[in-house]
């Protein structure tokens, strides 16, 4: 018999752990002199008063929705992918290949080679660790830890050595030519009579995010691949036993999440930048940890935990522009929601265990 | 290259090295009990930015190395609690302490400085000074000679160019770090509590069986492992750098991570494994690109060297690295 009914453990928990991370959150913001609800109501304001606000919210939860389900779909195989900065930072250096090199006639045709690009770049360096993993035994995490930093400086060599302009000082490559240019939510919605705001960069990648999180529930479980994912994730033995192949799984599995990750780069690289820049990312591929911690890997789960942190980092921005606190407030958030919904999970789980028990002895 | 060079670059490594190796040193108590950490950098950044606060506002070195490890056992003892005490995943809270560590500490210093998340620069009484060995060549002699210590340094003989250059004029906690290599081997190998340490993290039900307290001594490596990444973070702020600035372990603990494994796990080889990483470090800060012969290697590979290298050995090509068999894994008594 379950400990508590299934909806405790996918909402209440994480609601509880939100709740703690938050009035944490607020005693800090109590800390350095400033007023929690009024910074609330200006993160909200900020961050979904306008339509601009909400062009940055979707622009940021876009990026955290692919890196969110690449480390639910590692997950859902029982590995750890901290890898997904790395892989997100390879994935921009397909799109910029893609963009860069080669003339395209539309951007819709562009889009689907930049994420074929983005994605087979991100799984290639995903695949690496995979396969040391499935074959010899060494550390996924530490493995892709390292590997974050390897591709930090492939990309920094890249960037400086091979597609920076002649003529420029700056470590970034040259501007994409107008045709790969993607349609914003501002173009999307203007024939439909929706007035969204001009300036903000939240683009048609968010449609990809959105599907992409479909396909990974259909993935995760409408297929047989998915199935024995999830029976690896669950039990080694088992899966074995099954005649699931370790290898096979391990390796497929990772790649699928390196290639989540680095389509992230369509969002950042080719939606709002429109060149490759030094640390593009700017540590998407970590939230994409808290996002997936919180939305119990369910792609439902991350597409609303990342429309979450969007709106943190929205909101966090807004309000390091009008009050004095800082922008690093996100950072300290999102180690509160890593803290009690990833370590301390128990710490939430043991007493609401009891309490339900409690109550069901009660009612027998 | 000329021998005094080489000479300062091996000097830059022992200086580069030491954060490093008490970091790993840290790592190694804690792995060895079968707590994985990959929460160094943040204990250690945590630590960075006490230690110079404190040392900023009193002005006193020792109050701002005492307040770093403070802050840096807050955190390890945090890692203990979820770890330890509700069986939490190790990993995971690593990852939670590294960006808490990241984020507190530019918010605290916006906060108290207003420097844009930077402690004001240290002076003299602030930092930790070198420590000027007997017949070395120092600021004294330069100051009688009337001439800068470089030219000094560069008219002696070798024997005393090694001496004062490399040797002498570290500050007291390069000595205590490399001090702390022999003295983690005697506490593993030679001490009852040792035994118990590298026991807990190969088979806890043993130790458990023979009466011992698992969680007790987990919570001591977990504290010795707070108290050395303190040390480390203290070292940083204080002596290799006058101040602290945002994010400014840049990645040493992971290094420092790298290291424990390229030593698998055993003191003495990682004092080399961190020697070895400081010098690449210490080569990559000195000299942009290096050509050898025909080829150029960019500084990029520098670099990335130290995680290329740890890959390479966690593939098992250079022999293989076996982590403490428990490590990782919560421990439960059987009820």
């Amino acid at each position: 018999m379950e400990k508590m009914p299934k909806w405790a453990d996918v909402v209440l928990i994480p609601l509880i752990s939100l709740a703690l991370a938050a009035g944490l959150s607020a005693l800090v913001i109590l800390a350095i002199g400033e007023d929690p609800v009024a910074a609330v109501k200006l993160m909200v304001d900020g961050a979904l008063g306008s339509s601009y606000g909400w062009g940055y919210t979707l622009y940021y939860a876009t990026n955290f929705m692919f890196t969110g389900l690449a480390v639910a779909v590692a997950a859902h195989a029982g590995l750890f992918n901290i890898g997904g900065e790395g892989q997100a930072m390879l994935g921009g250096l397909g799109v910029a290949v893609i963009c860069l090199f080669i003339p395209w006639p539309h951007w819709s045709l562009a889009l689907l080679f930049a994420i074929l690009g983005a994605g087979l770049f991100g799984a290639a360096w995903a695949a690496i660790p995979a396969y040391l993993q499935a074959k010899r035994g060494s550390h996924i995490v530490i493995t892709t830890i390292m590997f974050n930093f390897i591709a930090a400086a492939v990309l920094n060599y890249v960037l400086v050595n091979v597609l920076k302009p002649a003529s420029s000082m700056d470590p970034a490559s040259a501007r994409f030519s107008e045709t790969v240019h993607l349609p914003s939510l501002h173009e999307l919605l203007a024939p439909l009579g929706i007035a969204f705001s001009k300036s903000a960069p939240a683009n048609v990648s968010l449609l990809v995010a959105i599907t992409a999180c479909l396909a990974v529930w259909l993935l995760i479980w409408r297929t047989s691949l998915g199935f024995e994912i999830r029976a690896f994730g669950k039990s080694e033995a088992g899966a074995r036993y099954a005649g699931i192949s370790p290898v096979k799984i391990t390796i497929i599995a990772m790649m699928i999440s390196g290639a989540l990750a680095g389509m992230m780069a369509i969002n950042n690289v080719m939606g709002e930048a429109e060149r490759l820049v030094l640390n593009a990312t700017e540590g998407a591929g970590f939230i994409g940890i808290a996002v997936a911690l919180m939305g119990r890997n369910h792609p439902f789960g991350v597409f609303l935990a990342a429309i979450l942190f969007g709106f943190l980092y929205q909101g966090g921005a807004e309000l390091a522009l009008w009050t004095k606190i800082p922008r690093e407030l996100i950072v300290v958030i999102q180690a509160l929601v890593i803290l009690f919904t990833g370590a301390l999970d128990n710490m939430v789980r043991i007493p609401l265990e009891k309490i339900f028990l409690a109550f069901r002895k009660e009612a027998n | 290259m000329d021998f005094l060079t080489l000479i300062q670059v091996l000097d830059s490594t022992v200086r580069l090295a030491t954060p490093l190796l008490l970091a790993c040193l840290a790592g190694l108590y804690s792995e060895r009990a079968g707590i994985f950490d990959i929460g160094l950098e943040g204990k250690m950044l945590m630590a960075a930015f006490f230690s110079a606060a404190i040392a900023a506002v009193t002005g006193n070195v020792w109050l701002g190395l005492l307040a770093g490890i403070a802050s840096s056992l807050v955190l390890a003892a945090l890692h203990g609690l979820a770890s330890i005490t509700f069986r939490g995943n190790q990993l995971i809270s690593g990852v939670a302490i590294n960006f808490l560590a990241a984020g507190l500490t530019v918010l605290i210093a916006q906060d108290w400085f207003k420097q844009g998340g930077r402690t004001p620069s240290l002076l003299t009484d602030g930092r930790f000074e070198g420590l000027e060995w007997p017949f070395a060549i120092g600021p004294q002699d330069a100051a009688e000679a009337g001439r800068p210590v470089s030219q000094l340094m560069k008219d002696a003989n070798p024997v005393q160019q090694v001496y004062s250059e490399l040797i002498s004029g570290h500050s007291i906690l390069v000595y205590l770090a490399f001090l702390a290599v022999p003295a983690t081997w005697w506490i593993l190998y030679r001490t009852r509590f040792g035994l118990r340490l590298r026991a807990v993290g190969e088979n806890p039900a043993a130790v458990d069986t023979a009466g011992v307290s698992v969680v007790g001594l987990r919570f001591a490596a977990v504290a010795i492992c707070g108290l050395l990444c303190g040390i480390a973070g203290a070292y940083l702020a204080t002596a290799l750098q006058a101040g602290f600035v945002k994010d400014m372990t840049a990645g040493r603990g992971f290094i420092a991570l790298a290291a424990l494994i390229f030593a698998k796990w055993r003191p003495w080889h990682a004092m080399g494994a961190c020697l070895l990483f400081g010098l690449l470090q210490a080569v990559a800060l000195r000299f942009q690109n290096i050509e050898l012969g025909p080829i150029v290697m960019p500084v990029q590979v520098m670099d990335a060297l130290p995680y290329i290298l740890t890959v390479v050995i966690l593939a098992g090509f250079v022999g293989k690295a076996v982590p403490p068999r428990a490590g990782g894994d919560p421990y439960v008594k059987e009820r």
